[in-house]
This record gives structure tokens, sequence and C-alpha cells, in this order.
């Protein structure tokens, strides 16, 4: 409990945090506005799988990026600006630390990605309606497990961020790390054989994690938790990798 | 002053050694350093003691040997902000946040809370500043926000690594009464310093090291008993005469600018002769061999090991 408080302290003692956690909000959820009223206007009666609450959580693939960096820089601050010394001295049990560390920046995290989801949703539905293009209402099956989603998958994006930072301990090495996995890889793997892009476009972390966001499971992907947990088991990876070299090595 | 029930307040470290890469940083040391006195620790920049305070701290593993804070591993104690206060770098801080909330997140570790907070920063003389972001701080100031840290959890054990660096005449005056006055309530102080005046002024004992290695293990005055070398310099119109008076007592002398240095004798007994001889003295002091200069001869080695290799501290 006394290293979670001092991890809340430290977290919202940094105008950089507030001030990176308001860009992550307004940009996830810009980008999911004009998706929205953009792929409504594109909409035609022939659209095939037309899912409009994914389509307003396009907001994530901005923001996914934006909080994996917030969750960078809630850790590689520590190594850059040193930091870490009176950190480790105060707090010897280094998997302690980390472990506070990231449960305060999951919730942060959290209720960020819940407030990215909800309005990007509510925003973005209100968008399509206006189109005249058929939208979603939060009553419908699948579309609150959706937008909460939206939520949960920034958060652990946030986290692996966090994770990388602890391992790679520069904030230019995990952050490009962050976007190797969230957008190059993914953007590289579209140019491979179709077999090999199909096999990654569904087996892919963040492939698989947005699965969660969609309401509607063509066949050939992951059902929406099944995507979500190969995610998470990405995120344990790039967490147990963090910890470990953050036990062992000098500080 | 909290302390563990039974075992002594002391730093332990038993053939400690740290080879990073293929440098050998710490070599070998074993020491003991007591509570209720200043200890040194004292050595050329690259000498190795920010690497053993670091190994005190378990923020470095040991590549041999062990060292112990209050008989356990740093790691190991289970109230670590209130057995040990150390300032390492008063530069490792995040500059963005403001003083209080930076040793309120360190003192929130420790079950600590804002009222302590303002008073370790009464106590160093920044409660003025307290709301002011540390990045805009002097280093001065840097270094009274780390002692501030280091007080927090009134530990009795303190570890300071070169705490008068750049601090301003004041300042390096308020920290030497202030490490003096922790090891008068009855604390263990270990401060280190490549300034060997710095030490004749703060410590009781010293730990001197160069190259990794122990040197000496003394009390400041056993030291410069050891190693001063006293002299007297005397000087007198009759110059000839008195050195022949000087002579036979079986002192040494040699000229000095233009008087004697004499060795063997005391001020007091060169006076008495000279008086007793009727010769009028024009000057007579106390020399010693400065503490520098005992201090290159001890290390002089590892001196020129860390131009060679340009060593850092």
């Amino acid at each position: 409990m006394n290293l979670l408080r001092s991890e809340w302290t430290k977290f919202r003692g940094l105008r950089s945090t507030w001030i990176t956690a308001t860009v992550t909000v307004l940009a996830a959820v810009g980008v999911g506005l004009l998706a929205a009223s953009g792929q409504a206007r594109q909409y035609t009666p022939d659209t095939e799988d037309w899912d409009p609450t994914a389509v307003s959580l396009t907001s994530l693939f901005v923001g996914q990026l934006a909080i994996g960096v917030l969750g960078v820089l809630a850790m590689s601050g520590e190594y850059a600006t040193g930091q870490i010394q009176p950190s480790v001295v105060a707090v010897p049990r280094r998997g302690r630390l980390l472990a506070a560390k990231a449960g305060v920046f999951a919730v942060v995290a959290l209720v960020i990605g819940q407030v990215i989801g909800f309005v990007s949703f509510f925003g973005g539905q209100a968008l399509i309606a206006a189109a005249g293009v058929p939208h979603a209402s939060i009553g419908e099956p699948g579309v609150v497990r959706a937008v909460l989603g939206c939520g949960l998958y920034l958060a652990v994006l946030g986290l692996i961020g966090l994770g990388l930072a602890t391992a790679l301990r520069s904030t230019a090495g995990a952050i490009g790390t962050l976007v190797g996995i969230t957008l190059l890889v993914r953007a590289v793997s579209r140019a491979l054989p179709e077999s090999w892009a199909e096999w990654m476009e569904r087996y892919w972390p963040t492939a698989a994690g947005e699965r969660i966001t969609h309401v509607l499971t063509p066949a050939g992907v992951l059902t929406p938790w099944a995507g979500f947990a190969i995610l998470c088991a990405f995120g344990a990876v790039v967490g147990v990798a963090g910890y470990t070299l953050l036990r062992v090595r000098d500080t | 002053m909290a302390s563990l029930g039974g075992m002594s307040d002391t730093i332990e470290a038993t053939g400690l050694t740290k080879r990073y890469g293929d440098r050998l940083a710490v070599d070998g040391l074993t020491f003991t350093v007591e509570p209720g006195r200043v200890t040194g620790f004292l050595g050329p920049n690259g000498a190795g003691k920010s690497t053993t305070m670091r190994l005190v701290l378990g923020l470095d593993a040991p590549t041999a040997g062990t060292v112990t804070v209050c008989g356990r591993r740093y790691p190991d104690l289970p109230r670590p902000l209130h057995t040990v206060g150390a300032l390492l770098d008063a530069h490792a801080v995040h500059p963005g946040r403001t003083a209080v909330s930076h040793l309120l997140a360190l003192a929130q570790t420790a079950g600590l809370g804002r009222g302590r907070v303002e008073e370790v920063l009464g106590l160093v003389g920044l409660a003025n500043v307290a709301g002011r972001r540390v990045g805009t701080f002097s280093l001065g100031m840097a270094q009274r926000l780390g002692i501030a840290g280091a007080l927090l959890g009134d530990p009795p054990v303190l570890m300071f690594d070169e705490p008068v660096n750049g601090l301003d005449p004041e300042g390096i005056r308020w920290v030497r009464t202030f490490m003096r006055g922790l090891a008068a309530e009855g604390r263990t102080v270990l401060v280190s310093s490549h300034l060997m005046s710095e030490m004749a002024l703060t410590a009781h004992h010293l730990l001197v090291i160069g190259r990794g290695r122990l040197i000496a293990d003394t009390g400041i005055d056993e030291f410069l008993r050891e190693h001063g070398d006293e002299a007297v310099l005397v000087r007198a119109g009759e110059q000839d005469r008195l050195a022949r008076v000087l002579r036979r007592t079986g002192a040494e002398l040699s000229a000095h600018d233009d008087g004697l240095l004499v060795r063997g004798l005391t001020a007091g007994d060169v006076g008495k002769l000279a008086a007793g001889e009727g010769i009028a003295l024009e000057e007579l002091s106390a020399r010693r061999r400065s503490l520098e200069d005992v201090f290159m001869a001890l290390t002089g080695d590892a001196v020129e090991y860390g131009v060679e290799y340009g060593v850092g501290a």
C-alpha cells in the first residue's frame, strides 16, 4: 500500500504525465471520430461486415501508441533522470517497485482507455447516425464488451510500454520497439505471401487483441476473448522480461 | 533515531570486489564503519569510492565478497529508509517534480507522510523552496535536497558521496557541521571525498582507497602522526650559530627558503635552546607536511592510473 501511494505521488507529480495523458485522449478520440465520419460516408448497403462499433473504436489505432508512450515514460523517466537510483535505494526489492509502478499505471491507463472507448463510441455513433448509416447502440449484443474492450486493450498496451522501458531502460529504444510492435510489423506482414500475412493478421498480438473491439467475428479470425488472451500473454512475456532484467542488472 | 535491536549500526565489508568488464573497480575491500564518528572515505577520483557505496546500497551486485549494514545485506533490510540514509548523486532526481513531491514519494515507501517531509526540508534549509521544481535548483540546493532525502527515515547509518561538491563556502561549512552533528548523536556517518583537506576538517576516522584497494584504515590523528612528518621552521640573524646549537641535540636540519627546517625537535624545544644561547629568533613556526602531500604520496600510483585510463569517479 505504501509503495502504491508512493508511485501515485510520482505519477501525478509530473506535468508531462498529465500533458501526455490529455494528448492521448484527444488524439485517440479525434482519430476515432474522423474514422467514423469518413467510413460512414463511404458506406453503401453492399458494404460487407459493417461493424459501426469497431469503426468508432478506430481510436485505438492512435491511442495504443500514445498510451504506450505514457507507459514508457512512466518507467524510462526514472532511468533518463537518474531517479531510479533513489527509487531503488528506497525500495531495494525491485520486483515490488515494478509491481507498484505497474499497478498504479494499470489503473490510470484503464481509466484513460475507458474514457477513450466510451467517448469515441458515443461520438462516433452520433456521427454515423447523422450520416444516415446503420449505427450501433450500447444495448445491442456484444457492444458493451467491445467498448469496454477498447479500454482494456489500451491499458494492456500501456503496460507493454512500461515493460519495454523496464527491459530497455531507454525512452527512444522502448518507443521504437513499441512502434515496431503496433504498426511496423503489421504493415510489413501485409507485404508477405498471403498465407503468412493471414497468419500474422490472426495471431500477431496487437492484431489478435484488437478483436475485442469488434462486435462481428468474421470467419478466419479469433474470437474476441481468445484474441485478447494472446495480447495479454504477450504483455506478460514483456513484463517478465522487464522484471528479470531489473532484478539481475546493476542499476 | 531508529535502530535494529541488538545489531550494531555498522557498515561491514569483507573482501568486497567489483569488476566492470576487465576493469577492477573495487578490489578486496575489508573494513568496518563504526557509529559515533565521521568516517572519511578518501581517494582520488576513480578510486572506487562511489562504486563501494553503490555496492553497500545494493544498486550494483558485488563480483565477490559481501557488504552488510546493521548485519544485513541492504536489500534484506526490513525498513531500508529507517536504517540507512544515503546521498550518492544529487543530480539523480527527476527534474520535473517539486522538492515536496520528490521527497513525499520517497517518504511514502516507508509509511512516512508530508509532516516528515516538511521537517527534513526545514532541517536542510529548503522550506522556502519546497514547491519549486527540482530542475530549477542549483547544485548546492540539490545537495541539500539529497541530504533531506537521506534524513527522512531518521536512520542510524548515513552515507554521503562527495556532499560538498559544488557548494559555496557557507554550504561547505554547513555540511561539515551537520555531518559531525549526526555523528555526535551516535550515528554511523560515512562521507567520501577526494579532498584531503576537507576530510581533515570533517572526519574522525579515515578509510583511504586508491585503485580500488584499501590503503589506510586509521584515526585521522594517527594518520597525521604517522605520515604527517612534523618539522619546525626557524629563522634567526645568527643562523649558523643556531644551526650548531640545534645540531648538538641530534636534530636533523635542512635549508628552507632563507631559514632552517628542523626535524626531531618541537617548536618549544627550538625556542628554549635559542633563548639559552641568547640567539634572537626572527621566525619560529611548526610545519606539517600537508595532508594533501601525504595523500598524494600514498595514492600517487592510483592517480596516474586514473589519468592514464581516464577512469571516471
